[in-house]
């Protein structure tokens, strides 16, 4: 059941422009425009070693196509919701958090293919992975769950709230979030309050784990602090979204 | 029909579209909201940039505001596109079609309304911008902005409306806002021309939007002079004229 209601959820992304686009043009675009606008920046003598700035960015690029990845899965969650199709689910005699599972395993599927296209966008432009095989490998992983964690903390407001327009109003907030952490700058280099804030932001941590197999290799500590901000985000989203179910069915 | 009765239509468009932001207001919202986060965003993450050498002035959020700027005012222009696919999608579109009044007048009255509506995410970017300290642009400076703005409106809305003619659905949303993104952003947007990576100034110097933004920069950054401004205007027209034709030409092929 977690399995077809999945892979409905990717053929729905695909089928729909306004859910794809997101995924992959706007990251896509963006990765392009601040590779190429900002590039320079390798030059300022506090920014850290890297073969280039593409390198660097890659990982903010993933990040942020995932939340993007998680946000559309939501909105598509409520608009069954509001369409009524969740309903018919939930009447139907299986287990009604495979109903979020499903969702959120489309949006795993998703995560994979955000990180495989940006890997070979990566290899296509020159951005090596110094960890290798195995680096990549990580990173399809830490990209995957990621989208995993954030899609079930966005997928709880949907359960909440049951409407698209409101889910789709968190889309600003997502990339508040990801401004405030060091998708797409080093946290030295950024201004005050932002420096601050990014330092201790979950998002960070997830950022560096994926970003130090591509541009130095596996770095023990900073790959165990991404991947603890991915159980605990994953933790509390499943448990919001495990009460949103049953508080969902509780009002029928 | 005479020329009373043109301007009595687009007046009449012009209203409709102020109905509909009265009505609505928070469809005005995703016009202001998404630039700001991106000014104050970047301004944060990217404001070290103006250390490296060669970076034309001392302020980044002084630097960027323009680009916002064209960004709250391609956005809005491209909400003009969108409640067209909505209007042609509820076929409203087709009742005005039907009605005497020639198609290059409900293209104009459809338009000016983008023209006028970018003033909202303008001021607010302004009020933001300057609250946080970014440089004052001089009244001169300020008219040049706030005129291009009006123009990017325009143009953002030529550009949504003739893909709504031809796509006829709101599902072309993305699309819509995308090809504005790229064009205001493959330019000196992030960085001045000479720090841009190769392939990137190599597509700034070709793209139009590049003398807009530079048009609209020079009082945040500098001196106003002539010299500075044609450029933008003129790259302003060149392109509102060829999204016009496409336009007209969507609505032709409605009709027939």
């Amino acid at each position: 059941m977690v399995a077809a209601l999945g892979a409905r959820s990717v053929k729905q992304t695909a089928r729909r422009p306004q859910l794809a686009a997101p995924l992959f043009i706007f990251p896509t675009l963006l990765l392009a425009i601040q590779t190429g606008g900002a590039g320079r920046a390798v030059d300022l003598p506090q920014f850290p070693p890297v073969q280039s700035f593409l390198a660097f960015m890659l990982a903010g690029a993933m990040v942020q196509a995932v939340l993007l990845a998680g946000n559309s899965g939501a909105i598509a969650l409520a608009l069954d919701i509001e369409m009524g199709f969740t309903d018919r689910l939930f009447a139907a005699p299986i287990s009604r958090f495979a109903v979020v599972l499903g969702r959120l395993a489309g949006t795993a599927m998703l995560g994979v293919i955000v990180a495989v296209w940006f890997i070979a966008i990566g290899l296509i432009f020159g951005a090596n992975i110094e960890e290798g095989v195995l680096g990549a490998i990580w990173i399809v992983f830490m990209t995957s769950a990621t989208a995993v964690a954030f899609g079930s903390l966005v997928a709880a407001i949907a359960l909440r709230t049951g409407s698209a327009s409101i889910v789709q109003g968190l889309f600003p907030i997502l990339f508040v979030v990801l401004f405030l952490s060091s998708a797409f700058f080093p946290v030295n280099l950024m201004l005050e309050p932002s420096s601050s804030l990014a330092e201790y932001n979950p998002l960070s941590f997830i950022v560096e784990a994926m970003r130090q197999p591509i541009i130095s290799g596996f770095d023990g500590p900073d790959e165990l602090k991404g991947l603890l901000s991915v159980i605990g985000i994953a933790a509390v989203g499943l448990t919001l979204s495990g009460v949103a179910v049953r508080g969902r069915a509780r009002r029928g | 029909m005479g020329a009373s009765a043109d301007l009595a239509t687009i007046r009449a468009l012009i209203q409709r579209a102020r109905n509909e932001l009265l009505r609505v207001p928070g469809a005005a919202i995703p016009g202001v909201m998404a630039p700001s986060i991106f000014f104050l965003g970047l301004t944060s993450v990217f404001g070290n940039l103006t250390l490296l050498p060669g970076f034309t002035s001392e302020s980044y959020q002084s630097f960027l505001v323009p680009v916002t700027l064209m960004q709250g005012a391609a956005f809005t222009g491209a909400a003009t596109g969108v409640n067209l696919a909505r209007d042609i999608e509820q076929g409203w579109f087709d009742r005005l079609l039907a009605s005497p009044a020639p198609r290059p007048v409900i293209l104009a009255g459809l338009v000016a309304s983008a023209g006028l509506r970018a003033l909202i995410p303008a001021t607010f970017l302004l009020i933001l911008a300057f609250a946080i300290g970014t440089h004052w642009p001089g009244f001169d400076g300020l008219a040049v902005a706030l005129v291009i703005v009006m123009g990017m409106g325009i143009v953002a809305a030529t550009w949504g409306t003739s893909l709504a003619l031809k796509f006829k659905t709101q599902s072309a949303a993305p699309l819509m806002q995308a090809g504005m993104f790229v064009l205001v952003l493959f330019t000196t947007a992030y960085a001045p021309m000479d720090l841009l990576q190769d392939w990137l100034q190599a597509i700034a110097t070709i793209n139009p939007v590049t003398q807009v933004v530079e048009a609209a920069r020079q009082g945040f950054v500098g001196e106003v002079t002539w010299a500075e401004t044609w450029p933008g205007l003129l790259a302003l027209l060149g392109l509102g004229v060829l999204f016009t034709a496409l336009a007209l030409r969507g609505m032709r092929r409605m009709t027939y």
